[in-house]
């Protein structure tokens, strides 16, 4: 028999610094497998490149995980590939060419993906299944509420 | 990854750029002298215009033919009489850049050429060697750009990257880069998206003592960290609510860029007493904030800073790296793929 994942830490949750989102962020990624996409919302500054930095940590990637806002894009290599996605420059992905994301959303890979609206129709062709939705908030100084809602 | 220009011939090299958002060609001598420097402009009037500019790497597919037409013809010469090919194989969104990896590999087997792989970070650095004004190794360079914000130390021409190699990066950014702190700055203040230039502009009308935001807090080392800026950018514009805001919008811009342009300044003050080299270059799009450069310039009055359009992205900077980095002869790049800034493993 296969070892059992752990299952999502479904709910809102309080956090009080980076370092908390970061462990938060990694036990969501301890649920998460290869193909699994999770779509990030939340305000400016609201922690969401910190939360991807904390899961891909936990996959095994080591070095800078850093805002792909202006890239769209980064790939990361783990034990598992991670990407992370960052949509907000595109608007919507009508104009793109269908296989702008192909190198960043696969069966092989676990993505996070930041700004999603434009992203979701793309998502139902490459074979990949949204696992969570997370949605950050201030809640003043370091404070974040984080809510992780399973798929 | 020679340290001198491969002399023999002194031809020609053509360079192709497609990392991001604009199409670039470029045509340079091994000596550094620009022949020609091509940059597709659609998107960049938007772009100050607040504007979201068109990414796709269809954009780049329908502009590069043209745009390698043009560097050539403006430099008066043929694919036949060159050296070889460069371009940038990242950091950048993967589709982008196999734009310019798929054309600059056709060109270069359809005449077999050599062609030279170049990172798009050497690129930055080697903006710095071109004529007319070519500064000499070693000296510190911070590289302040949309994607990208290093500090790093510069010991020769060349590609390789580490402490033991040409480029040692000193320090880097923890989150956002400076360029996209101004640009979500000016968002949270009503600008548009991407604002930075309009906040710039903004900044100039106002105080930068007005308000106090945090520079560089929580960050060890040499690294750099703007998201904390951000938020409280933010919060300050939930205390003073809309109407205020809108008051004091350029006090607001003012106080923000001076916390970004502080949190470079000091890293590279820190950076110049820790390593005791004095010249300084900078690069990348965030060059041509004249507050940075008046800042820089009271700690290093011969602060180097290169055109600006060799500043922003372009292909003569790729070609200026590429003239230091290592040639890959047909057929041996015809499997050459691209990489994104997490899988560079610096």
């Amino acid at each position: 028999m296969s070892p059992r994942r752990p299952s999502l830490p479904a709910g809102a949750h309080r956090t009080a610094g980076p370092e908390e989102t970061e462990a938060l962020a990694a036990r969501v990624a301890a649920a998460l497998e290869p193909g699994d996409v999770v779509l990030l919302s939340g305000d400016l500054g609201a922690g969401k490149t910190t939360f991807v930095r904390g899961a891909a940590r936990a996959l095994g990637v080591e070095g800078a995980v850093t805002s792909p806002t202006f890239t769209i894009g980064q790939r990361y290599h783990g034990r598992v590939g991670v990407s992370h996605l960052d949509l907000y420059r595109l608007g919507d992905l009508a104009d793109e060419d269908p296989a702008l994301l192909a190198d960043y959303l696969t069966p092989e890979r676990i993505a996070f993906v930041e700004w999603p609206r434009a992203a979701e129709p793309a998502l139902a062709d490459a074979g990949v299944t949204v696992a969570a939705r997370v949605r950050l908030e201030h809640a003043g100084g370091d404070a974040r509420v984080i809510t992780v809602e399973p798929v | 990854m020679s340290e001198r220009p491969n002399r023999d011939g002194g031809g020609l090299l053509l360079a192709i750029e497609t990392s991001c958002d604009d199409t670039c060609a470029a045509v340079v001598a091994r000596d550094g002298e620009i022949r020609s420097n091509v940059i597709s402009s659609q998107g960049v009037h938007d772009r100050y215009g607040g504007v979201v500019p068109e990414v796709a790497s269809r954009h780049h597919l329908e502009l590069i033919e043209t745009v390698v037409e043009d560097a050539l013809a403006q430099a008066g010469t043929t694919l036949p009489q060159l050296d070889g090919i460069a371009v940038t194989q990242g950091p950048g969104l993967v589709g982008a850049l196999l734009v310019g990896v798929a054309t600059a590999k056709a060109l270069a087997a359809a005449h077999r050429l050599p062609l030279v792989p170049v990172d798009h970070l050497h690129g930055h650095v080697a903006a710095s060697f071109v004529q007319p004004d070519p500064i000499e190794p070693p000296f510190l360079i911070l590289i302040a750009s949309g994607g990208h914000t290093l500090l790093a130390h510069v010991k020769d021409h060349g590609a390789r990257w580490g402490r033991d190699g040409s480029i040692e990066v000193l320090g880097s950014t923890r989150d956002d880069a400076a360029g996209e702190a101004f640009d979500k700055g000016a968002r949270l203040l009503g600008l548009g998206y991407p604002g930075g230039p309009a906040l710039q502009r903004l900044a100039a009308e106002g105080d930068p003592e007005a308000f106090a935001f945090p520079v560089a807090a929580q960050v060890p080392g040499l690294d750099f960290s703007f998201s904390g800026l951000k938020t409280a950018l933010l919060y300050k514009t939930r205390e003073l609510g809309e109407e205020e805001t809108e008051r004091r919008r350029a006090d607001l811009a003012a106080s923000y860029q001076r916390a970004i342009v502080e949190t470079l300044a000091r890293r590279v003050e820190r950076a110049r007493a820790e390593t005791g080299i004095e010249r300084l270059a900078i690069g990348g799009g965030v060059a041509a904030n004249g507050p940075l450069r008046e800042r820089l310039r009271r700690l290093a009055p011969d602060l180097h800073v290169p055109p600006r359009e060799l500043c922003t992205d372009n292909a003569a900077m790729i070609a200026s790296a590429a003239r230091f980095a290592q040639p890959v002869a047909f057929p041996g790049y015809l499997s050459l793929d691209a990489y994104s800034s997490g899988e560079r493993g610096l």
